[in-house]
């Protein structure tokens, strides 16, 4: 499998960035992290925006920059897609005269069922003789969108696509950016400071801190590892993948398969066989050495003890493996006292409430 | 009457705009961009004939144009004729005089522009040189239409610089507003009248049409 190889360092002012990492050429990366860890700078420098930045960059086996062999691809030769924080448009132009100009400047055959595709998927038809400034948060980003999609990029880079937006248009565009997960074959970069965008849309994670990259790997894994502060924060999680299996008319439930056992969920029916994503909250499991059997909780099933840090006055996290599936579940270290969890005890979790992500 | 210093003006005044425009764009957008040091210096020599009393620069231009002048002398290598005292001399000296009215606008319409606009026609696959032509120089058109009036115009009325470098040769460097002068010295007030109400309602109209279509583009911005 190729993968985007990265070891930047760029210097400014009193900024250090120092970012070394390698996720898959494939799926959604977020890099994830907070306001003002250099998120957005080094997204800049993957574009090839930055010309003080120094070290390697590849894609696949494209060499966009080698600082020790003097290699530096101009960005507008590195044939990236970017949806800028402020869906970037070029404001002297209407819709689609910027829909065409990375179009033509990428030189694709077959323009025209092309062009009519993306401007289909991303609903602007209408929009195509409107100037830039009348158009909304929302459409500017699909255009902004679409544009990037035209260029016939090799790689996506999208820049918090969401922060701008109103709580209404996120929820219009996040199908989109979802379908777009699914729809394209290329790697997609996608800064986030959101968990739950993260948890929805990656696949793999960078987590930066201010000023560099602390570890990076699959989703479910960087979720769940102790050694890293997200498996600590408030809404800490996991992220199951599951499958529906049926639908319980009588209650309105959703039936889901995974890994570790079954789940039922309020949730509108869905066809079966339809892969789906879920994320349970560490806060919404708890353990219990028995099957409880009466009981308003639905989601039981066995677990297994793999590790627990007691990384707060009260409360520890438990790391947990459900026939192959991890989950984390807050405790207090009472409980975790008077249970006599050690890694390797069999529990019952009991799941109060999951989220269906996709 | 004798027009030819009104279409010598103009001819002048046409010339120098075409050269100060292939001249004053890119310095304006070196100047917008650059983080060099010698972009302070830059902008001040550029910005000297705003200070300059007009004589002062048309006498060392004079001394440079002269045949033993550096300039005078380059000109002659590569097979020019005399530079002080005619055409060609005009507009060297009407082009470094302008030179602020060009560049100023154009500058502080580049800087307008701001990264952003040239970092996303950029990953839209566009080079520098495109990113110039297709988004630096319609987003700055204003200070465009801006620059070249002033420096048209400028020209136009151009006099010190001119006098001390044209001689007042008719026909040849006697712009209108020498010919004005030389009347109003031979106490011809008829003509030197004509051709002031001329340059008055000509400067006018420019002045007019020039604000009217900036309006116009202004209407059509965000």
């Amino acid at each position: 499998m190729s993968h985007i190889d990265a070891r930047l360092t760029l210097r400014r002012g009193k900024f250090l960035l120092e970012a070394a990492f390698r996720t898959p050429a494939q799926g959604v990366t977020a890099l994830f992290g907070p306001s003002g860890c250099g998120k957005s700078t080094l997204l800049h420098c993957i574009a090839g925006l930055e010309p003080a930045v120094r070290g390697r960059l590849s894609l696949a086996d494209e060499v966009w920059q080698d600082s020790e062999s003097a290699i530096f691809i101009p960005p507008h030769r590195r044939r990236v897609g970017y949806v800028f924080q402020d869906a970037g448009l070029l404001p002297h132009l209407s819709v689609r005269g910027n829909l065409g100009y990375g179009m033509r400047r990428a030189g694709r055959a077959r323009q025209d069922t092309n062009f009519a595709r993306t401007v289909e998927w991303a609903g602007i038809g209408p929009l195509l003789e409107r100037r830039i400034e009348g158009l909304s948060g929302g459409e500017r980003s699909r255009v902004a969108i679409a544009s990037a999609l035209l260029r016939d990029p090799v790689m996506l880079l999208m820049d918090e696509p969401l922060a701008a937006l109103d709580a209404q248009s996120k929820a219009d565009l996040l199908p989109y950016l979802e379908r777009l997960h699914s729809d394209l074959s290329i790697p997609i970069l996608y800064v986030s400071h959101a968990i739950d965008e993260v948890a929805r849309l990656a696949d793999h994670l960078v987590s930066l801190e201010p000023g560099r990259v602390v570890a990076s790997g699959a989703l479910h894994d960087m979720l769940t590892r102790l050694d890293l502060p997200l498996a600590h924060s408030d809404d800490a999680s996991a992220i199951l993948d599951a499958v529906v299996t049926g639908f319980d008319e009588q209650f309105q439930l959703v039936l889901l398969d995974f890994a570790g056992g079954h789940l039922s969920i309020a949730q509108q029916k869905l066809p079966l066989g339809t892969a789906v994503r879920v994320r349970v909250l560490a806060r919404d499991v708890s353990l219990s050495l028995e099957h409880h059997r009466n009981t308003s909780i639905l989601n039981i099933f066995p677990a297994q003890v793999l590790e627990i840090t007691e990384d707060r006055p009260a409360q520890a996290i438990v790391r947990l493996d459900a026939g192959g599936s991890v989950l984390l579940a807050r405790v207090t270290r009472r409980s975790v006292h008077s249970l006599q969890l050690v890694p390797g005890a069999v529990m019952y979790a009991q799941v109060k409430s999951v989220a269906l992500l996709r | 009457m004798n027009l030819s210093p009104v279409w010598l003006t103009l001819r002048l005044a046409a010339v120098s705009t075409s050269l100060l425009l292939v001249i004053g764009t890119p310095v304006a957008w070196w100047l917008a961009r650059t983080r060099s040091l010698f972009k302070l210096p830059v902008e001040s020599v550029v910005a000297l004939p705003l200070v300059l009393p007009p004589t002062v620069l048309g006498f060392y231009l004079l001394v440079a144009l002269a045949p033993t002048g550096f300039l005078g002398r380059a000109w002659h290598s590569i097979g020019g004729g005399l530079l002080a005292f005619s055409f060609t001399g005009l507009v060297i000296g009407s082009v470094l005089y302008s030179l602020p009215f060009v560049v100023q606008p154009l500058q502080t319409a580049f800087e307008a522009i701001g990264e952003h606009p040239l970092r996303v026609a950029a990953m839209l696959g566009a080079g520098p040189v495109d990113r110039f032509f297709t988004v630096a120089l319609p987003l700055a058109r204003r200070g465009l239409v801006t620059a070249l009036t002033l420096g048209f115009a400028h020209t136009v009325g151009e006099f010190g610089v001119v006098l001390m470098i044209g001689g007042n040769i008719p026909g040849k460097t006697e712009v209108l507003s020498i010919a004005i002068y030389n009347h109003v010295e031979a106490l011809e007030y008829g003509r030197a009248r004509l051709l002031s109400a001329g340059l008055l309602v000509f400067s006018f109209m420019v002045l007019f049409i020039v604000h009217f279509s900036n309006r116009r583009l202004r209407a059509r911005e965000p």
